[in-house]
């Protein structure tokens, strides 16, 4: 716990590099120290798809435990940044770090779509998430514990197919969560959904995140969901992080309440005007 | 060969038991209607017999024992030469779907050969093993191993990459992908390959068999042939449909229990 909370460079250096850091930093301090989660720390990151330089130079410092909400208009490279972080492709230039030595089963994705073998039942679809540990004998009780998290203990013998789009991703969430991971990076995995089932699965996030502390960064579209759920919403404009704001709203917040509309519009004129701005 | 094929077939199999009953309806009627028709003359014994006539064949076949030798010569070619050809296309469809390396050796060779009908080798094939039964199974083998190598490497080609991601994200190694993304996914497409097969089969053993045997189905075809003995003939293609049917069957069976997780094949 001790190596992990340790970030790979001091305080004081990050603080200046990132002029975000003083509210980075707030925030921390308001959290449990207890948290799980991984501080992470993301300097000068650089990747291009050919002649297509998509980030230009990402400065970003996460605490541990936060809860970060990345928007962007469509195609401003923010699965990519997602991608990155989970390490599932290569950084052109640039460090990603986690402040410590980290297992692959610390880092999970959740992606869009629910991505469960079709094969498989949904209890055993969960176990894959476990990784190398698949195999232990306690596999299925943890498995099922994930489920019963999920809040879908009695599905545990269904096919997928037979699940609704939001059962699946709950199911996808299981999984991800399974392994206890410290960070989890979640590429707009409501999208999909309508907007009941999104509102119970924001609930459904934010109960498991309070619960076990990791490191949440939720790539969406929706910035009333940013704001709902995060402390602070980046927003990604050029390959670059164009506003950091923080969300101090207190916690459960209350859906529509004043302070978040405002926030929100704050933000969307931010978006809006940079659309213009092309 | 598409996958379409293989999720709409088995969509009957849904339908309750005694709608099981309802595919052996029209059979049936045109049998009773060819015995009608031969009975009272209107088609003549010469050119076709009465199904009385067959059935009757077959059972002084079966009483003899010749029956039950040939069609067990027959099932045995076919299902040797299936098990030799099928998993030597199932082991190049895994290997060419796997390795770009091994696509690129044997691919271009392959489709080549796929060209060629295989009938059209009886000739060379009868020059080099003569009448004997390794000239049957290697026709049956070639003509087995196409369809399921198309269609393993097909399958393994079209599985979902996210998945494969997917697995890779949660740390599965090689064999464990293998085992749990890339064969349950490629499977669907194995089986339409395997029931292709199954109809190529048949039909490669029974012209292997009229043109170069001295045992099976198609011999005794031929057999009756020469002493016009058309209810044997008759016979024997009965048979072959038979046979063809419950190979068929039975592989769908086995999709129905390895692809029990597929919406086609759930009962709703
Ligand atoms: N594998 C790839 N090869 C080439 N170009 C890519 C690849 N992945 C992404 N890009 C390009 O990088 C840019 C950013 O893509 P990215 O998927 O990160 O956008 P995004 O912000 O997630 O958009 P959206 O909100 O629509 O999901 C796009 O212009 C896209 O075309
Ligand atoms: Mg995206």
């Amino acid at each position: 716990m001790q190596t992990a909370l340790r970030t790979s460079l001091p305080e004081t250096e990050l603080a200046s590099r990132a002029s975000f850091a003083p509210h980075a930093r707030v925030v921390r301090e308001e959290r449990p120290v207890q948290t799980s989660g991984l501080p992470l720390s993301i300097r000068g990151l650089r990747k291009s798809f050919g002649s297509n330089e998509v980030l230009r130079g990402i400065d970003l410092h996460i605490p541990a435990g936060q809860f970060v909400a990345i928007v962007g208009k469509s195609g401003c490279g923010k699965s990519t940044l997602l991608r990155l972080i989970a390490g599932l492709d290569k950084i052109d230039a640039g460090s990603i770090g986690f402040g410590g030595d980290v297992q692959p089963a610390d880092i999970r994705v959740m992606f869009q779509e629910p991505r469960l073998l079709p094969w498989a039942r949904v209890l055993a679809n969960v176990e894959v998430g476990l990784g190398r540990d698949r195999a232990s004998q306690d596999a299925h009780a943890r498995a099922e514990k994930a489920l019963a998290e999920v809040g879908l203990a009695d599905k545990r013998d269904q096919w997928p197919s037979v699940l609704s789009g939001g059962q699946k991703q709950r199911v996808a969430l299981g999984r991800a969560l399974v392994s206890r991971p410290r960070v989890l990076a979640l590429d707009e995995p409501l999208g999909a959904l309508d907007a009941l089932t999104r509102i119970s699965m924001q609930r459904l996030l934010e109960r498991v995140w309070r619960d076990q502390g990791f490191t949440a960064i939720l790539v969406t579209h929706d910035v009333s969901e940013a704001v709902a759920l995060a402390d602070r919403v980046l927003v990604i404009e050029e390959g670059r992080i164009a506003h950091d704001v923080v969300v101090n709203a207190a916690r459960p917040r209350q859906r529509g309440s004043a302070e978040l509309a405002g926030l929100e519009g704050s933000i969307l004129s931010h978006l809006l005007s940079a659309d213009d701005r092309t | 060969m598409s996958l379409i094929d293989s999720i709409s077939l088995p969509r009957s199999m849904r339908l309750p038991r005694v709608d099981g009953l309802v595919q052996w309806i029209v059979p049936l009627a045109i049998i009773a209607i060819w015995q009608v028709a031969c009975v009272t003359g209107f088609v003549p014994t010469r050119v076709l017999p009465a199904p009385s006539d067959v059935a009757l064949a077959g059972w002084k076949l079966l009483l003899s024992g010749e029956l039950a030798r040939n069609i067990w010569v027959s099932f045995w070619r076919a299902s040797i030469g299936f098990l030799i050809g099928g998993s030597i296309g199932f082991a190049f469809g895994l290997a060419n779907g796997l390795s770009q390396l091994s696509a690129k050796l044997t691919d271009t060779t392959l489709q080549m050969v796929r060209n060629v009908p295989h009938l059209a080798l009886i000739p060379l094939v009868i020059l080099w093993f003569g009448i004997d039964e390794s000239a049957k199974l290697f026709l049956v083998a070639l003509g087995v191993f196409f369809p399921i190598y198309l269609n393993t490497l097909h399958g393994i080609r079209t599985v979902d990459p996210q998945l494969i991601e997917m697995g890779r994200i949660y740390g599965m190694t090689d064999g464990e992908l293998f085992r749990r993304v890339i064969f349950p996914g490629a499977l669907p497409s194995i089986f339409v390959g395997i029931r292709f097969a199954l109809g190529i089969m048949w039909l490669t053993l029974i012209v292997a068999e009229t043109i170069a045997a001295s045992s099976g189905l198609g011999y005794m075809a031929m057999q009756a042939r020469e002493f016009m003995l058309i209810d044997v003939v008759v016979l024997s293609i009965l048979i072959y449909a038979l046979l063809g049917k419950l190979a068929d069957s039975s592989s769908r069976v086995l999709e129905r229990l390895t692809l029990s997780w597929h919406p086609a094949f759930q009962k709703r």
